[in-house]
């Protein structure tokens, strides 16, 4: 064991894990962040895109300094079909200034800001994992690592150690996720040569666009991605864990089928792959999250579900847990109540954030994700309207009237009717909207 | 008993590439690590240090991002590490590199006691010449003790150690008395991985760095590109030699017959009186 003791452990040092240790060591407090990489964001991956609100928050005007790809200016949508795509896109110039969002790797991002806690005082621990928690009287007292004389006590431990989280578990905060709660997600980077990045995407130098992807996922619930980094791209997808159980599909069949897709190939064409990466997504939702605290503990990020899958946001909900969490051991550490009530502080700051009413507002789409209902809306509906579109804008000698009749029979024969085309838009505008 | 261990920090060879128009090693954005040998010079100085308590202090000359390498030795319980970084002293040969760390050594034992002992690797994994350890060991006039892959034995008070250095042809037991520059292969010793205490301790711990304005006497037309008359006139990829090969069929005496005939031009079948 060793015999330094710590005010607060930190566990992965991801967004999460480095926003809470740079809030606790800016409070003054002696911090330990343990990363079991060789350094963070060494084997971490997402989509990505990186949030200015909450980062900056910690960290004014960090986009300076921190190493980010493009900003982004464009985002698009597509509903793929077979060798088809309905698009819809926004493009402001105002998301340049001040930025809205960025391309990112985690790879440089993670180390970039989890240094920033070192500077604050944060002592990092890398290449060391923790292995358990040490419990004693039923409260959180430091854990175990994979290291000689790998004890480290400390009066609270704040669990960020992702989607798989081991402490999560071992405590008892949650189970293992059931497969309708997680997404399996695969990720290609691309390398292209900047000109062509900027001209096939009609971009500016140091401008970004992302595209989310619809469809083409062989009717299960996904969604793919494809962003703009300076010099690389990345194409990726990521699909409920109970359909791929359902369907015995491997996610990179998925990804192979998209990059076959003649939109999407055109784009990625004479790229050179330079990463494959495969990572899990947590998709419960509001009503998956654990309970945030206990004795002598918190949890926040991916480890307690802290994902808005519909807006892609997990990292800046992950930067906000870590905050609120740093900020709560530094105000339980004045009062020394290290108990449950004390850090009960903690699950109430988060539900008054923007995490709880968010991940709440769409706590009913978890029921669009599984089939029969995820079949129709991931699979059939992106078909269908491109087979409306096809119809309705094909000019074959037809009158308009027709044409927009067959549009629309294309719809309801995915619902199963008028009525339930209604019903079927009701029920996906509740999941929206809480 | 004080200790000396040079080390290297060398790219990733996991992760090299070749530029393939110019033949020579893409450095940029490739993942430093200590040379591969070195690692076991550590573990050896450190296994002495468990044993008869020694002062252990590694040494590398370096860019300033090798302060990583040397934190990483005092993770696993070297005393201190220095850094030996300077502009000036870029562009080094082997020439100019053992010129620098035997000053170093020197004022390794003016700080902290005379070195009985200096661990280097047998060689690099990118500058591969194997002459830094030996060129230093004739600077400093210590005995040297290349390929070293076991001490047998050392004896703390009277200076004694045996060794084995393993040779082409097969292994030399070698008697002799410290102070003595040892150069090591893998098969030494397996390096330990950190304890805890140890991360902690490295990861508060700042490497000292010596510029040339540390050392009194250097001579300046000794160090870095000045001092290095090695030039790299040509590098290049050995072309692979082709060789052709011929596959013989048939029976396995006809497959015998044909080969005899095509190495020594005679037929078998008369001279075995075969069939
Ligand atoms: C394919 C994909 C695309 C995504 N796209 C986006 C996007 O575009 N935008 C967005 O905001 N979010 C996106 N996300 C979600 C986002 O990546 C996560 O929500 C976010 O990383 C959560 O941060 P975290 O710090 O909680 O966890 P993580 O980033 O997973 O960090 C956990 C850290 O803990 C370490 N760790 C784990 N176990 C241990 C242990 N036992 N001991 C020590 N260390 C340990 C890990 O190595 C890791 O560094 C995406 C995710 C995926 C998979
Ligand atoms: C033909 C040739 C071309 C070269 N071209 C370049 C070039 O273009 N760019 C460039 O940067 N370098 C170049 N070098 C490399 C440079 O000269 C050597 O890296 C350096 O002098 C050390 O030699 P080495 O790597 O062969 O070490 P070796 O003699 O193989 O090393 C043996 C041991 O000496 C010790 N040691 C070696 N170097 C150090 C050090 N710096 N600090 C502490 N201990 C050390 C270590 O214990 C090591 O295991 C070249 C070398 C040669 C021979």
């Amino acid at each position: 064991m060793a015999d330094e003791r710590f005010d607060v452990v930190v566990v992965g040092a991801g967004p999460a894990g480095a926003a809470a240790a740079l809030t606790a060591a800016r409070g003054g407090l002696k911090v330990a962040l343990i990363e079991r990489g060789e350094y963070p964001g060494a084997k971490n991956t997402f989509g990505g895109v990186l949030y200015r609100k909450q980062i900056e928050q910690l960290i004014p005007e960090f986009w300076k300094s921190a190493p980010l790809e493009r900003t982004v200016v464009e985002q698009r949508l597509w509903l793929l079909a077979k060798e088809s795509a309905v698009t819809v896109s926004y493009r402001d110039d105002r998301f340049n200034d001040p930025p809205n969002c960025w391309t990112g790797q985690r790879s440089k991002f993670d180390q970039w800001f989890a240094a920033q806690a070192e500077a604050a005082g944060a002592v990092p621990i890398y290449e060391t994992a923790v292995t358990d928690a040490i419990i004693e009287d039923g409260r959180v007292v430091g854990v175990v690592t994979d290291r000689d004389d790998g004890e480290l006590r400390a009066n609270l431990v704040i669990i960020a150690d992702g989607v798989n989280s081991l402490l999560g578990k071992r405590l008892r905060a949650h189970r293992e996720w059931k497969p309708d709660q997680v997404s399996l997600a695969v990720k290609e980077v691309i390398a292209l040569p900047r000109e062509k990045i900027q001209d096939r995407f009609n971009l500016d130098k140091s401008e970004g666009c992302t595209i989310e992807l619809v469809g083409e996922t062989m009717g299960m619930a996904g969604l793919g991605f494809l962003y703009t980094n300076t010099d690389t791209l990345s194409l990726g997808v990521g699909v409920m864990v109970s359909d791929l159980k359902r369907l015995r599909v491997k996610p990179y069949e998925v990804l192979n089928g998209l990059k076959q897709h003649p939109m999407i190939q055109r784009l990625i064409e004479g790229g050179e792959v330079k990463e494959y990466a495969g990572h899990l997504i947590p998709e419960g939702g509001y009503t998956a999250m654990p309970s945030l605290s206990g004795d002598g503990w918190m949890i926040c990020g991916d480890a307690a579900q802290m994902v808005n899958a519909v807006h892609r946001e997990g990292t800046n909900l992950a930067v906000e847990s870590g905050r609120l969490a740093g900020e709560t051991a530094v105000a339980v550490h004045e009062r020394e109540d290290f108990s449950s009530a004390g850090l009960q502080r903690y699950t109430d700051a988060v539900r008054k954030s923007i995490i709880h009413k968010d991940l709440k507002k769409y706590k009913g789409l978890h029921g669009l994700l599984s089939f029969p209902e995820s079949e129709k809306l991931f699979g059939q509906l992106p078909q269908a309207v491109n087979d409306a579109l096809f119809e309705f804008l094909s000019v074959d000698g037809e009158p308009k009237r027709d044409k927009q009749k067959q549009a629309f029979r294309k719809l309801e024969g995915v619902a199963g009717g008028r009525m339930d085309l209604v019903r079927m838009a009701l029920k996906g505008w509740r999941a929206m909207n809480g | 008993m004080h200790i000396v261990v040079c080390i290297k920090q060398v790219p990733d060879s996991k992760e090299i590439k070749i530029d393939p128009k110019t033949n020579t090693l893409m450095r940029q954005g490739v993942p430093a690590v200590v040379n591969y040998y070195d690692m076991h010079g550590v573990e050896e100085a450190l296994r002495i240090k468990d044993k008869y308590g020694a002062r252990v202090t590694v040494i590398t000359m370096g860019p300033p991002s090798a302060d990583k390498a040397l934190k990483q030795c005092i993770s696993l319980g070297a005393d201190e590490g220095v850094l030996v970084s300077d502009r000036a002293f870029a562009g080094a040969d082997t020439l100019a590199t053992s010129y620098v760390l035997a000053s170093a050594i020197y004022k390794a034992a003016d700080t902290w006691g005379p070195v009985d002992m200096i661990f280097a690797g047998k060689q690099t994994s990118d500058g591969d010449t194997g002459q830094v350890g030996p060129g230093i060991a004739c600077r400093i006039d210590y005995e040297q003790l290349t390929y070293v892959q076991q001490i047998e034995d050392i004896n703390p008070d009277t200076g004694e150690l045996i060794v084995h250095r393993h040779l082409e042809d097969g292994v030399e037991r070698v008697k002799t008395r410290t102070p003595v520059l040892i150069t090591v292969v893998t098969e030494l010793n397996t390096p330990r991985r950190a304890s805890l205490p140890g991360m902690l301790r490295a990861a508060r711990y700042t490497p000292i760095v010596w510029t040339t304005n540390d050392f009194e006497e250097l001579d300046r037309s000794k160090i870095g590109l000045r001092g290095s008359p090695t030039i790299v006139s040509k590098t290049w990829v050995p072309e692979p030699k082709h060789v052709s090969t011929d596959m013989l069929t048939g029976t396995g005496n006809e497959v015998a017959a044909t080969l005899v005939e095509n190495l020594f031009g005679t037929e078998l079948k008369h001279s075995l009186g075969w069939a």
